[in-house]
């Protein structure tokens, strides 16, 4: 076994590995494609960065690529996630007619790659006009929406749909997440990586350092929201929670940790929004991290007594997979993926308000045997449920799947 | 259902599976939906919603052994349904379609019964999801039943489903895969069959299974009844 599938089983289990190779042992040397629209900031890049290496270890020929466009193609493509997330904005023309410009840019440098590729996977938006542009494809071309798209704003997910339909499947993390579409719809939360830095465990001594960094009182609790600076997080509504917190919890400290991620324009405007919402309070710490920032964002969670995630709209809300790793109880926003990993009275709360917020503060900080207990079961849980391991178990069974055809069942060997 | 591919007393070949969940796009807020739903839905549906939800994360202990039930008595607040549905035994019918026909009649007889039944909106939908299952073969065998008791902490989950939980649909009369070879040896292996047909698979989850499994198998070892 090589040493990256060593380490996997080290955290997973030597089982899990075992059914991965057993799995790809009929996809071997196939070439994947995974194309998306940023190597670095936010889910997707995330989990490309290890899910790429390990398929390749397993044996199949697998490539990560990213497109790049101008600042009108991320306007359009920012403009279409808040869309598909229920934002009612139209897009314009010239916005579209940068997007679809874009892509054919970038099929000019990928045509023949992707057209030769077995398995085509399709990330978000952003990339979603490639299928179009490559009529010599001979593989199979999924589209993976990473987005809550329960309740898009119709008239922009009408335009994309144009542009998925026609390929061979979609995945979405959650079932109340699929649209109507012509093709088979799998269903495939995302996942953390339990060996990278923002993981991976620290020593005690690097996490007092960044306590240090960011002025931390040790003495006095902390609550922690790591996301970007968007308004579907609702990074104001956190700060407000914790002025009413505070009220019952004296000293109590705030820390709103926030990358920027390359195809987001709109964070710099929100982040502004936060900074003038905190004022010059010094118990509340806005931090923009550079997006390389991970075993800081490790050390803080691992810092942090109390994991928030209070969004209005979430795909998955892989900060808290990662909070709940780090054994902490989670208050997250009771939407899309938060509500499959948190469980009141079990891994945390879920909550609708900044008071809801508030509430749930107080009662964790006075209950801090019922705040390890929770913690405890929160990290077997991702473990069994949510490791990159299992997201990519469930990525092999998908290309098995459509390889063989659409059957119930596939028996190999 | 379909009689087992391999006969008793031959080497046990030992399998894997891996499971994954496609959308039916269906969905039901109230009891007359779900109903109509059930009637139409993809069979593999019914399947997932009995068995496949067993492979696939969940975090309480489950309170019911199928996911209707379950949705029934927390989104639609119908305790006395719920009840009726989880006492249904998959594994009594003959099909999955006859299954399908048990489903339907608890839910109309609760329609007839109740007027209130028809209005008692969901706070959430119930969303059908089939499932897609890819089986392999690991390629080990087991010759005597003696070696289970080394070889099943090593099984992964996928094993112990496809052997333990998948099998009661593949055999006739519900058995798992371990316990219908076991009878194929002329030695009665009846203790160590009893102690597998007393695990049972709704409540716990497949490690669990797995331990207990292991369990039962040292244990008759040890006793010598293997």
């Amino acid at each position: 076994m090589s040493s990256l599938l060593d380490a996997y089983a080290e955290v997973a289990g030597r089982d899990v590995v075992s059914h991965l190779q057993q799995l790809t042992s009929p996809l071997k040397g196939m070439k994947v494609v995974h194309v998306n629209s940023t190597r670095t900031g936010g889910g997707v890049a995330e989990i490309l960065e290890k899910l790429v290496p390990l398929s390749a270890e397993l044996g199949l020929d697998a490539r990560w690529e990213v497109i790049s466009g101008s600042d009108e193609f991320y306007q359009c493509t920012k403009a279409m996630h808040n869309a598909l997330q229920g934002l009612a904005a139209p897009i314009s023309r010239p916005l579209l007619d940068a997007y679809e410009e874009t892509n054919r840019d970038n099929a000019e440098e990928l045509r023949a790659l992707l057209e030769e590729a077995d398995f085509v996977f399709i990330h978000d938006p952003q990339p979603a006009p490639l299928l179009g542009l490559c009529s010599a494809r001979r593989g199979r071309w999924v589209w993976r929406c990473h987005i809550d798209a329960s309740r898009p704003y119709r008239p922009v997910w009408r335009y994309l749909r144009e542009h998925v339909a026609a390929y061979d499947a979609s995945v979405f993390s959650l079932p109340d997440f699929a649209q109507a579409l012509p093709h088979p719809e799998y269903i495939i939360p995302p996942s953390i990586d339990p060996l990278s830095d923002k993981n991976i465990d620290l020593p005690q001594d690097e996490m007092e350092q960044v306590r240090q960094e960011f002025g931390l009182d040790p003495e006095r609790p902390v609550v922690l929201q790591v996301s970007r600076f968007d308004r579907f997080k609702d990074p104001v509504g956190v700060i407000e929670a914790q002025r009413l917190a505070r009220k019952f919890v004296p000293g109590l400290q705030l820390v709103l940790a926030g990358g920027s991620a390359a195809d987001d324009p709109e964070g710099e405007a929100v982040l502004s929004e936060v900074r003038s919402a905190a004022g010059d309070d010094p118990d509340i710490k806005v931090l923009l991290l550079p997006p390389d920032a991970h075993r800081k964002i490790n050390a803080l969670q691992r810092t942090a007594d109390i994991v928030i995630q209070k969004s209005i709209k979430e795909g998955f809300g892989l900060t808290v997979t990662e909070g709940l790793w780090k054994g902490k109880p989670v208050i997250g926003g009771d939407t899309g993926g938060i509500r499959l990993q948190v469980v009141n009275y079990h891994t945390g709360f879920l909550v609708r308000t900044p008071q809801g917020a508030a509430l749930r503060i107080r009662y964790l900080l006075q209950s801090r045997d019922r705040m390890a207990q929770m913690g405890s079961k929160a990290r077997q849980f991702v473990r069994e449920n949510f490791l990159l391991t299992r997201h990519l178990r469930e990525y092999l069974t998908l290309m098995v799947g459509l390889h063989y055809g659409a059957r119930y069942r596939i028996e190999l060997g | 259902m379909s009689n087992n591919k391999y006969s008793p007393a031959e080497p046990f070949a030992l399998k894997d599976c891996a499971l994954i969940a496609i959308a039916t796009g269906r969905k039901a807020v109230n009891l007359t939906e779900l109903r109509d739903h059930i009637r139409d839905v993809n069979i593999d549906s019914i399947y997932h919603h009995f068995w496949g939800g067993l492979l696939g994360a969940r975090f309480e202990e489950r309170e019911f052994n199928n996911d209707i039930a379950t949705w029934c008595r927390r989104q639609l607040r119908e305790p006395a349904l719920a009840e009726q549905l989880a006492v249904i035994d998959p594994v009594e019918h003959k099909d999955l379609e006859d299954l399908r026909r048990e489903l339907l009649e608890i839910i109309d007889d609760r329609l007839d019964e109740s007027e209130t039944a028809h209005w008692l909106q969901a706070s959430r939908p119930f969303e059908f999801i089939r499932t897609q299952l890819v089986i392999f073969d690991t390629g080990t065998r087991l010759a005597r039943p003696e070696a289970l008791a080394e070889v099943i902490p090593e099984l992964s989950t996928g094993t112990i489903f496809y052997h333990f939980i998948d099998a009661r649909r593949r055999i006739q009369g519900g058995l798992d895969d371990f316990s219908y070879w076991l009878t194929g040896f002329e030695k009665p292996y009846t203790a160590l069959i009893r102690g597998l047909a007393g695990i049972d698979p709704f409540f716990s989850s497949l490690s669990q299974i797995r331990e207990k499994m292991t369990k039962i198998c040292l244990e008759c070892r040890d006793r010598g009844e293997e």
